[in-house]
């Protein structure tokens, strides 16, 4: 083995590269937990975790330099340099049994981390009481939503995310009959009608609501209470030319329609919906408090779970800490408006829920047991003495 | 001497906490509060007795439950129910007590108080003296209803102001504006629950409404009837009507049980409410009425009828709140024992007696800290079990109880490597923790009653009993690990008593509850996690407290794995652990001043410094434990001598 070759190696099973990606890590975090007053969670996680390297701007000149390294840099170098250690020193041994079963819960705690980040799928269902809904849709993306409106009985739909849009340019989809075209698109944006807003540039929208409202660009808000609402300017065009120009905004609340070939199609930019092959009917909401208080004590929503093919069909109880599982989704009684009369439930699919259960207690059982070892030969040498 | 000592000490600790267990019987011919004060209430979600209220109130009005001035050595009441007696019952005369406390120099100027009024008059030169000396205080912070009373409408627009800022921004005058705006609400508020402060005899009063109530339903039903009416009646029932209804609006107890036909045993009312159910039943709830009694019989010095009102009305209870009641009795009962001051000061002789172990009689002395430390962990065992069974809970609810935990979990471990060791170690490190976490959950304790109702999430005993107690655990092993290693820095830097033996002694112990804290708040954090999964619907989150967990964990790996790479010795397995210390306080304190912290420095402003100064005492611990050998005493000792 060339010396080259084995420096490598000892540096990645070297105890030394532990113990200084765990600090790393620790310091990760921490800055993460004060960065959190700033940017709110999701920012934080974008920044710090779901990335490599921790970017910071340098005061005043508008470059972004890597700062720190992020959570995948550092999480996947502790997991190389776990295998590494694991692979290189493996032996199998009574003594240090419960030092790897410690650390192959880890490995699994990281990897099921990372396949959460890239698998899992959260999003909320805001249902009033009566209502019934087949989807739920995304905390916060957007999309672009062309509903065919002509059939009484259902909407055909075609619907572009946010990260199309984001690109610009001309879509032609097999459902529709004409050409889309993004001009424009802005994440985060504010409306004001024209008549208020003087002096703003002449308006691009040709039709619908949008040549009397002024569309003035904001920068994105990364803190969660505060979300962003994206605008878009988006060109149809049929065979014989523009039909034209729509501004579409989730802060439009009139629908904007337009006939073509006989068929009426509805122009929005929504919160991105996920379909569902089940509905789901609230029945009621309820929110109790301790008496004499408004210390909340239980939320519950009684719903209704019906199948498309009607093979199931039943009431179900959501309330805190009681969850329903079903068809790979999980619902949750996450939160409430509208003087109780709407609930809301967040509705997760993760396919791996059930990795950090197995590795925890991996983790678990590898601890007490690498300990109770110590105990026993610490108790068995006093003895002796 | 020296043999019997441990039993001396043993016998005088144990008669201690007897004393504070034994509740004095009223002299006969006196007003029983004790009695009084057992009467169970709801308030804030929770069934609990006066007492408990008068206490909570006290607290967060003042800071202390003691009613006085510093001028006067005699308190004005005998106790926190006297006091809430006087409030409910005799208004004029609790107005005068000086219960607000207000100590910024701006609040005053808004409440116009000048120096004049807050100047102290103290009545012996020996005490003017002292005052001079800064013994005793010179100035008064605390004041009464009436010396408030001219500037209500102030204080209540300064309020106003101050909360359209957001908490964690307020200025510390906004602050404590707007608590002192909070706390002259709760008074009037307690003044209105069980009669209007207005009337001078609310027994007559309500009598009168009794039998004026057939005419003036009467009255009112002709009138709506569009016929004639004794228009008198109709006024005088329109005008109760609006008394009560003043009432049922600021009433702050719930102290009228539910009627016998309510299925709910939570479904009090307040003595407002129940007067105006009068119209509908014809007669005065007899609750109302039984307080209305006690408050003319207190009025007019009557403690035998007193007395014998505040029983019947605990027969009549018996029928359906056996249960309430036996709680509110034990819970009056532990409020009055103290359990945990009682422990704080054995922790603080255990202490003590621990150190001068290491200097002299080490068999002798130690065995009677290890006593000490032996009868305040009991005491602080059964106080949390009955905490634990009067909120029907497991140990850890909130921070207060977590304090009390922490401490209690670590006096635990000492006590077992006390058992083992025998060397005082576990002695001290028990004093000074448990202390501590006392202090701390002392303070804590200032802001009302520390038995709260659970938020909706949180209301789950399960992982209440299974992720708070394990993470909790771990805390206090952490800090336990951190205590010791400060035991090791100072007696072998400052004294020469820090011998081979010893030393590896603290070694051991020190890696041993490293371990254990590992073990506990690994599997704590990854059951918060579990947690959060069954809950929200992900495993983690990011969320401050789960970084902060996440944080101790990564230390105590970051400990064991350069214990076991052999990157440290001795010195550095001490200030690894130390810094643990750091590492834990911010996970507990820290994380919930955040968003405070970096805007203003809000919300316990007082608690921020006392962690900074704590942040800062461990750095120069772990600074003086990077000296060079030779200036560390007692292993300069063992290189001259070898």
């Amino acid at each position: 083995m060339s010396d080259f070759v084995r420096q490598i190696r000892d540096f990645f099973v070297s105890i030394r590269l532990t113990v200084v990606l765990l600090i790393m890590s620790i310091i990760l975090v921490f800055a993460a937990t004060l960065a959190q007053v700033e940017l709110g969670l999701w920012g934080v996680q974008q920044k710090y975790f779901h990335s490599f390297f921790v970017m910071q701007e340098i005061p005043h000149t508008g470059i972004t330099v890597p700062a720190f390294p992020g959570g995948y840099l550092i999480g996947g170098l502790l997991l190389i340099n776990l295998l590494a250690a694991h692979i290189y020193r493996f032996k199998l041994e009574w003594r240090k049994s419960g030092i790897q079963l410690t650390h192959t819960g880890l490995i699994l705690l990281l990897v099921g981390e990372l396949l959460t980040g890239l698998l899992a799928e959260e999003s909320l269902m805001r249902i009033d009481e009566g209502q019934t809904k087949h989807y739920s849709e995304s905390y916060r993306q957007y999309e672009l939503a062309l509903l065919d409106l002509t059939n009484p009985s259902y909407n055909e739909v075609v619907a572009i995310p946010e990260t199309v849009l984001a690109e610009t340019g001309t879509i032609q989809h097999p459902q529709l009959p004409f050409k889309v075209t993004i001009k424009d698109y802005f994440p985060n944006a504010s409306l004001q009608r024209r008549a208020q807003a003087p002096g703003t540039p002449a308006a691009r929208a040709t039709a619908g609501i949008g040549p009397s409202i002024a569309v003035l660009p904001l920068p994105l808000n990364a803190k969660e209470s505060e979300g962003n609402l994206p605008a878009t300017f988006v060109e149809l065009a049929g065979t014989e030319g523009s039909l034209g120009t729509w501004l579409a905004s989730p802060a439009l609340s009139q629908p904007q329609t337009v006939v073509y070939q006989g068929h009426t199609w509805e122009i929005t930019l929504r919160l991105r919906r996920y379909y569902q092959t089940h509905t789901v009917k609230l029945l009621n909401f309820t929110h109790e408090k301790y008496a004499g208080t408004d210390i909340p004590k239980n939320f519950a929503s009684r719903i209704q779970l019906t199948t498309d093919n009607q093979s199931e069909d039943r009431e179900v109880l959501i309330y805190m800490n009681n969850p329903l599982r079903y068809a790979g989704l999980t619902y949750y009684q996450a939160g409430f408006e509208n003087n109780d009369r709407t609930s809301i439930l967040q509705v997760v699919r993760n396919p791996n829920w059930i990795l950090p259960y197995i590795a925890c207690l991996m983790m678990g059982l590898g601890l007490l047991l690498q300990f109770g070892i110590h105990l026993v030969n610490f108790s068995r040498k006093r003895a002796a003495t | 001497m020296k043999k019997y000592l441990p039993f001396i000490v043993l016998f005088l600790g144990a008669a201690f906490v007897f004393k504070t267990l034994r509740v004095p019987e009223p002299p006969a011919g006196s007003f029983n509060l004790t009695g009084f004060g057992r009467l169970p209430v709801l308030v804030n979600g929770r069934i609990k007795p006066l007492d408990t209220v008068a206490r909570t109130s006290l607290l967060a009005m003042q800071g202390r439950q003691r009613v006085g001035t510093p001028e006067i050595s005699q308190a004005f009441v005998q106790s926190p129910i006297e006091w809430l007696t006087d409030v409910l019952f005799a208004p004029n005369k609790a107005d005068t007590y000086p219960v607000f406390k207000i100590e910024s120099n701006e609040v005053l100027d808004v409440v116009g108080l000048s120096a004049a009024d807050t100047k102290i008059q103290y009545d012996s030169s020996a005490k003017r003296f002292m005052a001079v000396l800064g013994f005793l205080p010179s100035s008064k912070s605390r004041f009464s209803f009436n010396q408030l009373q001219p500037k209500l409408a102030e204080i209540e627009r300064q309020a106003q102001l101050a909360e359209s800022v957001e908490p964690a921004i307020r200025t510390p005058f906004q602050k404590q504006i707007a608590h002192l705006r909070e706390v002259v609400v709760l008074y009037q508020r307690l003044k209105h629950s069980l009669q209007l402060p207005d009337s001078p005899s609310f027994l007559t009063e309500v009598t009168t409404f009794q039998n004026a109530l057939p005419a003036g339903v009467a009255a009112v039903r002709a009138r709506q009837k569009g016929e004639a009416h004794d228009e008198p009646a109709f006024k005088a029932m329109l005008e109760m009507a609006r008394r009560y209804e003043i009432m049922e609006n600021f009433a702050y107890l719930l102290a009228i049980p539910p009627a016998d036909n309510e299925p709910s045993l939570t479904a009090w009312s307040n003595a407002g409410q129940a007067l105006l159910e009068t119209f509908a039943t014809g007669s005065v709830n007899p609750t109302v009425m039984a307080y209305a009694t006690l408050g003319h019989t207190w009025r007019s010095g009557q403690p035998a009828q007193f007395n014998e009102i505040v029983q019947l009305y605990r027969t009549q209870l018996t029928k359906r709140f056996t249960t309430p009641l036996e709680k509110s009795d034990l819970e009056t009962r532990f409020n009055a024992a103290e359990p945990f001051y009682s422990s704080m000061t054995l922790y603080a002789y255990a202490f003590l007696l621990a150190i001068f172990s290491w200097l002299k009689w080490p068999e002798a002395l130690g065995r009677s800290a290890y006593y000490l430390v032996l009868i305040a962990f009991t005491l602080t065992t059964a106080g949390i079990l009955t905490r634990m069974w009067l909120e029907g809970r497991p140990p850890v609810t909130n921070l207060y109880s977590s304090a009390l935990f922490v401490g209690w979990g670590s006096v635990g471990l000492c006590l077992i490597l006390e058992k083992i060791y025998r060397n005082a170690i576990g002695s001290v490190a028990a004093g000074m923790i448990g202390f501590a976490t006392l202090l701390i959950a002392h303070h804590l304790s200032l802001t009302g009653d520390t038995l709260e109702m659970m938020r909706a999430v949180l209301d789950s005993n399960f992982w209440l009993a299974t992720h708070v107690v394990v993470v909790t655990a771990g805390y206090a092993a952490t800090f336990l690990a951190g205590f010791l290693a400060i035991i090791y820095v100072v007696r072998g830097l400052f004294t020469k008593s820090l011998d081979t033996v010893t030393a590896e002694a603290l070694t051991r112990m020190v890696y041993g509850i490293v371990c254990f804290a590992t073990l506990f708040s690994l599997i704590g954090t990854v059951l918060g996690g579990i947690w959060a999964d069954q809950s929200w619907g992900r495993f983690w989150g990011w969320d401050p407290k789960e970084n902060g967990a996440l944080i101790i964990v990564l230390w105590n790996a970051v400990i064991l794995h350069c214990r076991w790479g052999g990157l440290v010795k001795q010195r550095g397995l001490m200030s690894l652990a130390i810094f643990g210390n750091i590492v834990t306080s911010w996970s507990w304190f820290g994380v919930n001043m955040l968003g405070v912290g970096l805007h203003s420095y809000g919300f316990m402003d007082s608690a921020f410094v006392w962690l900074v100064a704590f942040v800062s005492s461990q750095l120069v611990i772990i600074g003086l434990a990077s000296l060079p050998l030779n200036l560390w005493r007692s292993f300069r000792s063992q290189t001259t001598a070898s």
